[in-house]
């Protein structure tokens, strides 16, 4: 069914060999330190993988989507935190790439052509009951041609470390949702203050990072599109982010299907390889199928983002996103089962899957949120 | 709330529970996120347990036993204590798991001679069954014992042993004769400082992070042949006995888990707001909340369902993995969802601040030890099969 050209195939074994080689190796190190993974980036930026969604136009690959799904997976098959770094990377560009002026794109997308290792992020407010953005307490005021903000982001993925950030704020409170507006502003900039990054339980590589403003200047022409197009702007951006966190989802569960796999066959227990039990194989059937029903409704998700098809695209990603990561979170739960005591200790790297697979059902919206969007898109309810 | 009690009405039980209760409240808490963060064996703890009476409840009264209803008042302790620290209950069940085949199958002479050694002297117990390439299966255990005049020697390594490094005195798996057979191996109780003892690594682990698991080797160990528990041969029986006591308490241990977790997710729900209103009103935490209480009800139902038929001194073991296998499935999916019920309107649920975090890592490791819920339900099985002959 999904028959990939021949250009696919060869940046997907390129990948393969590039995250075998380079990003398994620190996997466990890189969560175990809770440092970001520079050497990711750096492997990533070399390799057209940070930015491969970034338009030709601007110096990128711009792969397809449905591309950009499949790297993913390779990716967190075996390091989740090295797949963040590349799904924030995309955060922070498409708000750009979907809103804003060929000035404005010009300026931003051009810095993260060829080997860049310009890093992006996007001060999303988590989405609450879907038909407003909580909590939204940014207001910004034009001011002499500059726009004051004033304001907060918890948990920005990246934020302390990107170099240019994407942010939403009110330009005109009373008219609710159509009076946020969307900017980019510049790492250091005068009014950008940093709190603490948080401590997590899953991937660990990546920074979630609390941002205030305070008295932030942002030059007019770092308004995305126009006052008041910074909702759908974030609403599209966000439904490409479930995409990505479906494939994440589906990366990561294969991976630990593998990894358990791998420890049925060489374990022996009452004289036989455990693969060889029936309470094992059921385990592993119902991963493999698992895994195979949410590839196919991320693949589906990405083939509408490809043909454009938003509004389609936006539920198929809403319901991609949550089977895949509660996918992933079973899978990954199952793949410690499997493996028993060793699944559970840090040396094999299962219980870590396990941690990083709850986060894929927790960010851009949780779980249950995004199943309100898919009954409410299904339903035409609010 | 949470009331085991109304199922087991002994005013004696209240008042020991009652004393848990505070003690878990006040102390245990207290130190749960530093134990987890830090990894480290709390001995504050231990002496507050053995204070209690809680790492004796399983022994003779003269040693500090609690008696009749005994395995009752074990879960209740686990379950009080897992509520706030699984790592610090999970002491109090391997220190009953080790104690077992000494109690139950040493002899008099023994007994008098290392009783009052754990229950005055404090001496913790490890139990020494697992090896790399024995598990679930335990009839593939390698350590061997073999008979050299008055004496054993025994040879072999042992993983993921709870307290392997914090214990004084150790009850051994060990083949004694040839093949596979059920009466081919035995237990035998080794102190820490015999020569040819020692510790390996320590394991680190997803959760029960406060719990010490070592590697134990034993190189040519000399055990006089009064320290075999039981006769020759009996070790795999031992260890199924064992089990009908340990499942039950693990089961607590979840159960405890997965009260903790509710108790924290319902303060928090009530606490904190958005909008105005608190997200407890919210229809997806209500289901939430509403799932966990279900399935901890019915968790306790078989816990203490397993725990009365062993104080009856009735046949456990089907319930006793029931209790094992429901109640260990139970606080998986309570306390993954709980992530995401603070997670849903607050987006902090997966952050480490937040003691759902911890539990939910602690709870995988009760669908796996004392027999993985994959065991429990051939168990299950087994036991319907033969019931039903």
């Amino acid at each position: 069914m999904f028959h990939l050209d021949e250009e696919q195939r060869l940046i997907l074994q390129s990948v393969r060999e590039i995250v075998q080689r380079e990003i398994k190796p620190q996997a466990a190190t890189v969560d175990e330190t809770g440092e970001f993974p520079w050497n990711a980036v750096r492997v990533f930026a070399k390799n057209d993988i940070l930015n491969s969604l970034l338009p030709r136009k601007y110096g990128g690959v711009e792969v397809s989507y449905f591309t950009f799904c499949m790297i993913l997976e390779e990716i967190a098959k075996v390091c989740a935190s090295s797949a963040l770094v590349v799904i924030t990377q995309a955060e922070g560009t498409l708000p750009i790439v979907y809103g804003g002026d060929e000035h404005l794109k010009e300026r931003y997308l051009r810095r993260l052509a060829g080997d860049s290792q310009v890093l992006a992020a996007l001060g999303t407010p988590e989405p609450t009951d879907g038909s407003e953005i909580l909590p939204l307490k940014t207001e910004a005021v034009l001011r002499g041609g500059k726009y004051i903000v004033n304001g907060e982001k918890c948990l920005m993925k990246n934020g302390s470390i990107a170099d240019f950030l994407v942010l939403y704020a009110y330009t005109d409170p009373s008219k609710g949702n159509d009076g946020i507006s969307a900017f980019v502003t510049e790492k250091g900039s005068a009014g950008l203050v940093y709190g603490r990054d948080e401590n997590r339980m899953g991937m660990r590589g990546c920074p979630r990072s609390e941002i205030f403003m305070e008295g932030l200047e942002i030059p007019r022409e770092n308004l995305i599109g126009k006052e008041g197009e910074g909702f759908s702007n974030v609403m599209k951006t966000m439904s490409a982010s479930r995409l990505f966190t479906a494939a994440q989802g589906v990366g990561l569960a294969q991976g630990a299907m593998e990894e358990g796999i791998a420890y049925a066959r060489k374990r022996v227990q009452f004289g036989k390889p455990i693969s060889h039990m029936a309470p094992i194989q059921f385990m592993i059937a119902e991963m493999a199928a698992g895994i195979e029903s949410a590839r196919l409704l991320t693949y589906q998700a990405a083939f509408l983002f490809d043909r454009e098809e938003w509004k389609k695209a936006s539920t198929h990603a809403a319901m991609a996103k949550f089977t895949a990561s509660d996918t992933a979170m079973k899978v990954t739960t199952d793949a410690v089962q499997i493996m028993g005591g060793y699944g559970y200790i840090r040396e094999y790297p299962v219980e870590r899957m396990m941690r990083d697979a709850k986060l894929t059902q927790v960010h851009t919206g949780t779980n249950q949120i995004v199943r309100l969007f898919v009954a409410r898109d299904l339903t035409g309810s609010s | 709330m949470f009331d085991q009690v109304s199922l087991i009405p002994t005013e004696k039980l209240k008042i020991f529970r009652d004393k848990i209760k505070r003690a878990g409240r006040e102390k245990i808490a207290l130190q749960a996120s530093s134990v987890d963060e830090e990894e480290f064996f709390n001995r504050e703890v231990e002496s507050l347990l053995w204070d209690l009476g809680l790492l004796t409840i399983t022994f003779p009264p003269k040693y500090g036993g609690y008696g009749k209803g005994r395995m009752v008042a074990f879960c209740i302790a686990v379950e009080e204590i897992a509520k706030y620290c699984a790592s610090s209950a999970l002491l109090l069940i391997i220190q009953a798991v080790g104690s077992f085949p000494i109690i139950h199958f040493g002899s008099d002479q023994l007994k008098k001679e290392y009783l009052p050694q754990m229950s005055e002297g404090r001496k913790l117990v490890a139990y020494l069954v697992t090896e790399p390439t024995a598990g679930s299966d335990i009839a593939g255990i390698q350590t061997s014992a073999v008979k050299d005049g008055k004496d054993y020697i025994l040879n072999g390594s042992k993983c993921f042993a709870t307290s392997g490094g914090v214990a004084g005195i150790y009850s051994v798996l060990a083949k004694t004769s040839e093949g596979r057979g059920k009466g081919s191996s035995s237990f035998f109780l080794v102190e820490r400082n015999s020569p040819g003892l020692s510790i390996g690594r320590t394991e680190r682990k997803l959760g029960q992070r406060g719990s010490n698991t070592t590697e134990v080797f034993l190189e040519n160990v000399k055990v006089p042949a009064e320290n075999l528990l039981g006769r020759g041969g009996d070790g795999f029986i031992i260890a199924m006995k064992d089990f009908d006591m340990s499942r039950p308490a693990i089961a607590a241990q979840a159960l405890g888990i997965a009260e903790g977790t509710l108790e924290a997710v319902l303060q928090f729900a009530k606490e904190k707001q958005t909008s105005g209103k608190p997200i407890a009103e919210h229809p997806i935490v209500q289901t939430i909340l509403a799932d966990s209480a279900i399935l901890i009800e019915a968790s306790r139902g078989l816990v203490y369902r397993a725990a009365i038929l062993s104080d009856e001194g009735k046949n456990n073991t089907k319930f006793a993995s029931m209790a094992k296998c429901f109640a260990g499935d139970a606080a998986m999916k309570i306390t993954t969802d709980a992530i995401d019920a603070i997670q849903v309107l607050s987006g902090y649920g997966f952050l480490k601040d937040f003691q759902v975090e911890r539990m939910f890592r602690d709870a995988k490791l009760t669908q796996i030890f004392e027999g993985t819920n994959q065991i429990q339900r051939l168990v299950i099985a087994r036991q319907l099969l033969r019931d039903s002959m």
